[in-house]
């Protein structure tokens, strides 16, 4: 939001010619907002993004104060900066929304992501998912003779890898969770 | 204690707390508890429309012309849907609205219950925040809660949805002062450091240009106040969009005249050649801005605008300042003036003689013609004839609005409703009847066109059965001539479906309503027209038959920048590009 940092009197020319167009690289963030926990509340951060068409690449939500009904979203998008901007400024203007903090740029975050993942078979490949799912520390929690279902927490690049390897082994479904993020530090 | 009553006559009681004394609506199933109430009392009046988009546009022409919210009551389901369209212009416009809808009763909603709709579903994209209450007990905390969110930071319209068994069910009435302080609190001052900087850049441009928008109107009074005492001591010249006229005044030394699309040469040119431009309440909209990567391509760019969401959105800004226009003007003032007024007077001399030079280009002037009433004429005269008193002014959209921005000069602000961002046709008769409702005496116009007219014409009979004597100045083309100019221009003459076929008789139709119709075909009767027309005590609907292929000039074609006017018919050829074709 602050502007070009160009000191007065370095350049002859304004911002604007130093930087003619917006930039058109796209990063992901993450996203955390806070914001009250009444009807409709998600409807109207999910609107913004799909009326404005912005990019929703994950997705969580849940009411993490039970006595302030407050809700925590946290929202990886992918945009220009300039767009990333917008979407946080536009955030910003839902009336119920309190704050609204990136998380990719305000000193970095943890992010997790939990998923269950359930795979068939027998034998070699029964016990080489196993063997997997121990590297990956995933964990048993369903069985039948003919299948399981892991659960696997983690970064959603972590989740993708354990996906991918279980997929030749008998891979049936997968549900996840989309990332929840906290900033690291105080 | 807490008061004990009906969620109806909460309503009703909230409202009056609120200081609002003036509804526009239409009953039916879901709101009657509500009009039951309003039918005891003494204190609300209330407007009967004609239709349901009528009682918006006509809160939204209150709430301009006022500066409070508007007011409006409408039933569930067709009653809500109905007022779709009022509530998307009032937010594009940014006008303070609250809106009440009746809904079905709780234990009916999802249950496609007769007259139901989704109201706070449909409606959420199209206000700045809305409410289904489920409680009494809660209703009138939300109410509260719904002016303020509709009146603070950049305005807009809010909407409380009221299913019909709240409204009849007993709850504790909360009280206006006993409302818990909502977090909704958006900044007003502005950032003193970023202020500094745009006060040094005010004392060395060379070629600065103000660029003023609906956000000074909005900002109240005091704002378009401080804006001229900042125009008129620093000298600088000074433009303004559509939404922003009024708020210098147009008779003003400094004034460039409306700047975009079918802005005035000066205006444009100078946007196109500053090197400070200093927007303050105007948002960088399409219309004003043309082609995005030529836009002032030389100028450091400020920007006043109370929208977080308004800065950096199209145009990168060098001075962004967040906060109310009034406010930060005040500190601008503030600071400028402990810094010892110093503007560049050298540079901005040799930059006045340019602008008279664009000046000299003469871009409104026009051949009156002896024959046809062409429409640049008849508002001249409008202008001449009407000037000096207290007018007001609502526009349909088209032609005739571009033209009456260009050609009528505003002197204060809060007289000018017209509809920018979402160009509603059929905005300006009901916003015209709004304006009459809160300025009874004074003198109100709507400069139509004869197609926007008629797509709210049944608000005639408002205006008859409350004697609101709104003029009605219909420039009658027998054309969408918008549209027909578009398709000259663009679509090889092939005029597709924009001409007005079986007009009423306009003057047997304002009979027929109980009013009074004129009609005027030659220019040689016009003046005395208008002022039969001003005379009446009355509606009137003058039917002013004009120019049937006029077009409106100057242009920026679309996808071109601000230096590439077109200024009239001989330059129109092959000036709109592929490009530029695709953009509305």
């Amino acid at each position: 939001m602050s502007a070009l940092n160009i000191k007065k009197g370095s350049t002859k020319h304004s911002a604007y010619n130093l930087r003619p167009t917006f930039s058109d690289v796209q990063e992901t963030h993450t996203l955390a907002v806070l914001v009250d926990n009444e009807p409709g509340v998600l409807a109207r951060v999910i609107g913004l993004f799909s009326g404005r068409g912005y990019n929703i690449d994950s997705l969580t939500v849940a009411e993490v104060d039970h006595e302030g009904h407050t809700s925590r979203i946290t929202i990886v998008t992918t945009g220009t900066p300039q767009v990333i901007e917008q979407i946080k400024a536009q955030l910003g203007r839902i009336v119920p929304v309190h704050e609204v903090h990136d998380l990719t740029v305000e000193g970095g975050s943890v992010e997790r992501e939990l998923a269950l993942i359930k795979v068939e078979g027998a034998g070699d490949k029964r016990v080489e998912a196993l063997r997997l799912a121990d590297i990956f520390r995933a964990q048993v929690v369903d069985s039948t003779l003919e299948s399981f279902v892991f659960q696997i927490t983690g970064t959603p690049e972590k989740v993708d890898a354990f996906v991918d390897l279980m997929r030749p082994l008998g891979l049936l479904e997968v549900a996840r969770t989309g990332v929840a993020a906290l900033s690291r530090g105080m | 204690m807490t008061r004990q009553m009906t969620g109806a006559k909460m309503v009703v009681q909230a409202l009056k707390d609120q200081g609002v004394d003036t509804v526009f609506g239409y009953p039916g199933g879901a709101v009657l508890p509500i009009y039951d109430e309003i039918f005891q009392q003494n204190g609300i009046r209330h407007y009967l429309v004609r239709h349901e988009q009528g009682a918006v546009h006509a809160a939204e022409g209150y709430a301009r012309a006022t500066g409070k919210p508007g007011v409006v009551l409408v039933t569930s389901g067709p009653g809500a849907t109905n007022a779709v369209t009022g509530l998307t212009d009032a937010l594009m416009d940014s006008i303070p609205l609250v809106v009440l809808t009746g809904q079905v009763p709780t234990f009916m909603i999802g249950s496609d219950a007769f007259q139901e709709a989704d109201t706070v579903g449909i409606t959420r994209p199209c206000t700045k925040h809305n409410w289904l209450v489920k409680d009494t007990d809660r209703l009138s905390g939300i109410i509260h809660e719904a002016f303020h969110v509709a009146t603070s930071g950049r305005p807009g319209p809010v909407l409380v949805d009221i299913p019909k068994d709240v409204q009849f069910a007993s709850g504790a009435y909360t009280e206006k002062t006993k409302v818990k302080v909502s977090h909704y609190q958006p900044q007003v001052k502005g950032d003193m450091e970023t202020i500094t900087q745009l006060v040094e850049a005010i004392e060395t441009a060379e070629r600065p240009v103000f660029y003023t928008g609906g956000g000074v109107i909005n900002s109240g009074p005091g704002a378009s106040q401080l804006l001229r005492e900042l125009v008129e001591a620093t000298g600088f010249p000074i433009t303004s969009t559509l939404m922003g006229l009024g708020a210098y005044p147009a008779s003003g030394k400094n004034w460039l005249g409306m700047l975009g699309m079918h802005g005035l040469y000066e205006a444009n040119m100078s946007m196109h050649g500053c090197d400070l431009m200093i927007n303050i309440g105007a948002r960088f909209d399409d219309r004003i801005t043309g082609r995005l990567d030529a836009f002032s391509p030389k100028s450091k760019k400020a920007h006043i605008d109370i929208d977080p969401s308004s800065i950096n959105k199209v145009i990168k800004t060098d001075m962004p300042i967040i906060g109310d226009v009034g406010h930060v003007l005040e500190d601008v003032l503030k600071v400028w003036k402990a810094r010892g007024r110093k503007v560049n007077r050298e540079g901005l001399s040799k930059w006045w003689a340019r602008i008279e030079e664009w000046r000299k280009v003469d871009c409104l002037k026009y051949k009156p013609s002896g024959q046809a009433i062409r429409p640049q004429y008849a508002l001249d005269r409008l202008e001449a004839l009407t000037k000096g008193r207290d007018r007001y002014i609502c526009t349909e959209v088209g032609q005739h609005q571009m033209w009456a921005a260009q050609y009528l000069g505003f002197e204060d602000p809060n007289r000018w409703m017209t509809s920018g961002g979402l160009g509603t046709m059929g905005y300006g008769f009901p916003a015209s009847i709004g304006v009459q409702v809160a300025h009874p005496d004074a003198l109100v116009i709507n400069v139509a066109g004869e197609a926007s007219w008629l797509m709210n014409m049944q608000e005639m009979g408002t205006a008859v059965q409350y004697r609101l004597p709104v003029k009605q100045f219909i420039l009658n083309n027998e054309r969408l001539g918008m549209v027909r100019q578009w398709q000259e221009l663009l679509h090889g003459e092939r005029y597709s479906q924009s001409w007005s076929e079986a007009l009423p008789d306009f003057v047997k139709l304002a009979e027929a309503f109980g009013a009074k119709g004129i009609l005027c075909t030659d220019p040689a009767d016009l003046d005395d027209a208008i002022m039969e027309m001003l005379d009446h005590d009355g509606p009137v609907i003058f039917d002013c038959l004009v120019e049937k292929h006029e077009n409106c000039f100057p242009m920026i074609p679309s996808g071109e920048p601000h230096n590439k006017m077109l200024l009239g018919e001989a330059s129109t050829k092959d000036a709109i590009g592929t490009k530029g074709a695709v953009m509305v």
